[in-house]
């Protein structure tokens, strides 16, 4: 009985704190999603079951922000893998000498040191109309006239995705040099006795060898794009005109700006529901591969 | 044999090529930002453009750092993110202690619900706690923040201290146990002292989260007096010019002490990195 006790005496602080910043925050979010008239203060809702969730998903806008959503985390964990393995197989070149790996190494790991409020405002100076980056293309003969790049409809999106990249490709190189590294040098032997070429090793020993890694990242880093709200909401704010509206910045106006707290809950339990899919993904995988 | 000699050299010199070009990609624009910050406001967008140019100067930074206003967004952020840090060590170790050495009922329930907890997206939190913050009269104070950043800080730091005891061996608590030591002097007088570089590397990590917040900072502070340094810093945009060159002064300053960290305690942050993807 007393042995019983003693692990949740430990655990107490813990199970507090999960209950009161978790439990309780999804219950009440999931309980004002199915309400009308929530203000926060002074609560006098009424039930109106899933109607505000009929009318979130036929609302354009919400729409335009999922498809928006999807679109930086698709194309952020696709350019997120290219670069971050392109540069753990720079890094992990045989010829390279341990200093000019170790200086590269932290010049390729420097995006990850700011923080997404400071990397906003560092590429919004680069890429003001009279910045560097519309210099060089200017000079390099690229555009005529300076890009608005933050400020287009047609080139937001587009934009705030590479920045996401930028910002993001660190983590998957840490990891990819790690997993290379503990690749056993037996098989790129085996495949070199056997007469393969570089890219046929590339194809049939590193990338079958790295696809758990890649498997996990992916889908981790597909949940954490898909709550990235500091780096858009520093940018463009979601404009011009929702160009860059994403389920996060969508549902923060919706309960800061406009006060209409039971959609923006509605709106909230989405993304949670996005997550929880994909992390039931992530969690089944990991479990197969533990085992 | 020359051919052979030949292709040496052209991958030698292609691998450099795709060096100095991922290099320049990457640091580059975080070179800007440094350049920037030595300029006077008026050079920010000179044409053409130099990395240093005649208004050189430490302005910027004494502009930053004299101001009582964007003193106290440093002392904010150093602050929240050292208490946040002290509780989430406690508690976290605490927690990895029961998750490391004992067996309960619920216990790999519990476990998953940890990992699960870092999947949930803070936009969802944030429309509860705004109403939680504001019914415990805590809006607008370091309390807020303190309280809600430890949903994110805590289960990193519970299952990086659980695989960190895990590596220590159970012959130990033992040996103290014969002794007729009670379970918390286990944990107090001999795991504790022997985990220090794991507790550092959570430590250090939480730091990090912590001093990178936004959402929360922004939703749950009011007034300037509150703000931290990755909310404050949009304050030098101001209504009718920006203040470029103290922007990036800022964010020098602001990244300074997450670099300091990163470059004495790289390994560890790696680790603190890797912990939610390689545990489940």
């Amino acid at each position: 009985m007393k042995k019983q006790f003693i692990p949740f005496a430990y655990l107490s602080p813990t199970l507090f704190l999960i209950a009161v910043l978790s439990f309780i925050p999804i219950a009440t979010v999931f309980y004002y999603s199915l309400m009308d008239n929530v203000i926060i203060t002074r609560t006098d809702p009424t039930f109106v079951g899933l109607s505000n969730y009929i009318e979130i998903l036929s609302d354009d806008k919400f729409l335009q922000a999922l498809r928006n959503t999807l679109f930086l985390a698709i194309v952020s964990v696709i350019g997120h893998f290219l670069l971050g393995l392109s540069f753990a197989m720079l890094l992990n070149a045989k010829t390279l000498n341990p200093i000019t790996k170790a200086i590269f190494r932290v010049i390729y790991i420097l995006p990850w040191v700011f923080t997404a409020s400071i990397i906003a405002i560092l590429w919004r100076l680069l890429l003001n109309p009279n910045g560097a980056v519309n210099y060089l293309m200017s000079i390099s003969r690229l555009a005529d006239s300076p890009t608005e790049w933050l400020s287009s409809r047609d080139l937001a999106l587009n934009t705030v995705t590479f920045i996401n990249i930028w910002a993001g490709y660190p983590f998957y190189m840490v990891s990819f040099l790690a997993g290379l590294q503990g690749i056993p040098n037996d098989l790129y032997e085996a495949g070199k006795v056997d007469g393969a070429s570089g890219v046929q090793l590339f194809r049939f020993v590193t990338l079958p060898q790295l696809k758990p890694i890649i498997i996990s990242l992916g889908m981790l880093d597909f949940i954490w794009t898909t709550h990235q709200f500091t780096l858009i909401w520093m940018t463009t704010g979601g404009g011009p005109i929702r160009a860059t509206e994403m389920l996060s910045t969508f549902t923060y106006k919706l309960a800061f700006s406009s006060n209409e707290f039971s959609l923006a809950s509605t709106t909230a339990m989405v993304i949670l529901a996005l997550s929880l899919f994909v992390a039931i993904f992530y969690v089944r995988n990991q479990r197969l591969s533990s085992e | 044999m020359t051919s052979r000699l030949g292709t040496i050299h052209l991958t030698k010199i292609l691998l450099y090529v795709g060096l100095v070009a991922g290099a320049l990609f990457a640091g580059l624009p975080v070179l800007w930002m440094v350049a920037s910050s030595f300029k006077s406001n008026t050079e920010i967008f000179a044409y053409p453009p130099q990395l240093i140019d005649d208004s050189f100067s430490f302005a910027a930074y004494s502009a930053v750092l004299t101001n009582p206003q964007q003193q106290r967004f440093f002392f904010n952020s150093y602050l929240v993110s050292f208490v946040v840090t002290l509780f989430t060590l406690i508690t976290g170790i605490l927690a990895g202690y029961a998750f490391s050495r004992y067996d309960f009922k619920f216990k790999s329930t519990l476990n998953l619900i940890i990992i699960g907890v870092q999947s949930v997206p803070p936009i969802t939190l944030m429309i509860p706690y705004f109403g939680l913050i504001v019914s415990l009269q805590l809006y607008n104070s370091y309390w807020a923040l303190i309280l809600t950043y430890m949903v994110f800080t805590l289960p990193y730091a519970i299952i990086m201290m659980t695989g960190y005891f895990n590596t220590l061996p159970r012959d130990l608590d033992e040996a103290v146990m014969i002794d007729g030591g009670s379970s918390f002097i286990i944990l107090w007088r001999i795991l504790v002292p022997i985990s220090l570089p794991g507790i550092v590397s959570v430590g250090v990590y939480t730091f990090m989260l912590a001093w990178n917040e936004f959402l929360f900072a922004l939703t749950l502070t009011r007034t300037n007096d509150m703000r931290t340094v990755p909310v404050g810093i949009q304050l030098l945009m101001g209504q009718h010019s920006f203040e470029w060159n103290q922007m990036m002064a800022m964010s020098v300053l602001g990244s300074l002490p997450v670099l300091i960290l990163f470059l004495l305690f790289q390994r560890y942050f790696i680790a603190g990195m890797s912990a939610g993807s390689i545990k489940g």
